[in-house]
């Protein structure tokens, strides 16, 4: 039942993952292309925890917290810059 | 007793992975970027949550080992979804609106975001590092 559940985890959030690069490819406006790259950021830490519970080991975890800070980082560096011209002022 | 976690975990699983695409499928298909600003930010963060409850409850059932690596995460991500999406509406603000196209701002006269720095030379003149 695990298995099926995880399987069926595993498609919707590629699926999500496809749908957010679209939205980067089509995006109007530069908030949106933003968005969708956060979005795809915390769809790959749902990956990646997926793939660790499917194997059983721990070692994703470490790689999912440095994605989760480098993603918070990069979107917050982003939208500084689009609205300041600068990062770090 | 097992098959009652089993069943939980699977319930998280499911119920996540609906979290996420719904999220995602949000941020195609709603017109007004205000609104679009909603479906990843709040239904996508509850998907990761979801998956992170369910990776916890499967480490402590079935591998019996407690790792708190899967909290550290989700407090992460449930602290900083708010600033991002903060951050995100203010882009937008600044790149797509002006103050006369925002709604009213109920007892001011406008957005504090749409405030202009107008004491910026006089509070820079009292700084060390603005003499030159």
């Amino acid at each position: 039942m695990i298995e099926n559940a995880a399987y069926f985890a595993f498609a919707c959030f590629a699926l999500a993952m496809l749908m957010n690069l679209w939205k980067i490819v089509t995006a109007p406006d530069i908030a949106d292309r933003i968005l969708a790259l956060d979005t795809m950021f915390i769809n790959a830490i749902a990956l990646m925890v997926l793939y660790g519970l499917a194997l059983g080991t721990e070692m994703f975890f470490e790689a999912a917290m440095i994605i989760a800070m480098l993603g918070f980082v990069s979107t917050v560096a982003y939208a500084r810059f689009i609205l300041r011209g600068n990062i770090i002022e | 007793m097992a098959s009652l976690f089993e069943f939980l975990v699977a319930a998280f699983l499911v119920m996540a992975g609906i979290f996420g695409i719904v999220g995602s499928y949000g941020l195609i298909k709603l017109n007004d970027p205000m609104s679009r600003l909603h479906a990843p930010t709040k239904a996508t963060t509850l998907g990761v949550g979801g998956v992170l409850l369910a990776s916890l409850l499967h480490a402590a059932v079935f591998e019996e080992h407690v790792s708190i690596h899967e909290l550290m995460i989700t407090l992460f991500l449930f602290l900083t979804a708010p600033i991002t999406a903060n951050f995100i509406a203010k882009v937008h603000i600044h790149r797509q609106e002006t103050r006369e196209t925002m709604p009213p701002a109920g007892e001011d006269d406008h957005w504090a975001t749409h405030d202009k720095p107008e004491d910026e030379e006089r509070r820079s003149a009292g700084r060390p590092d603005a003499a030159q």
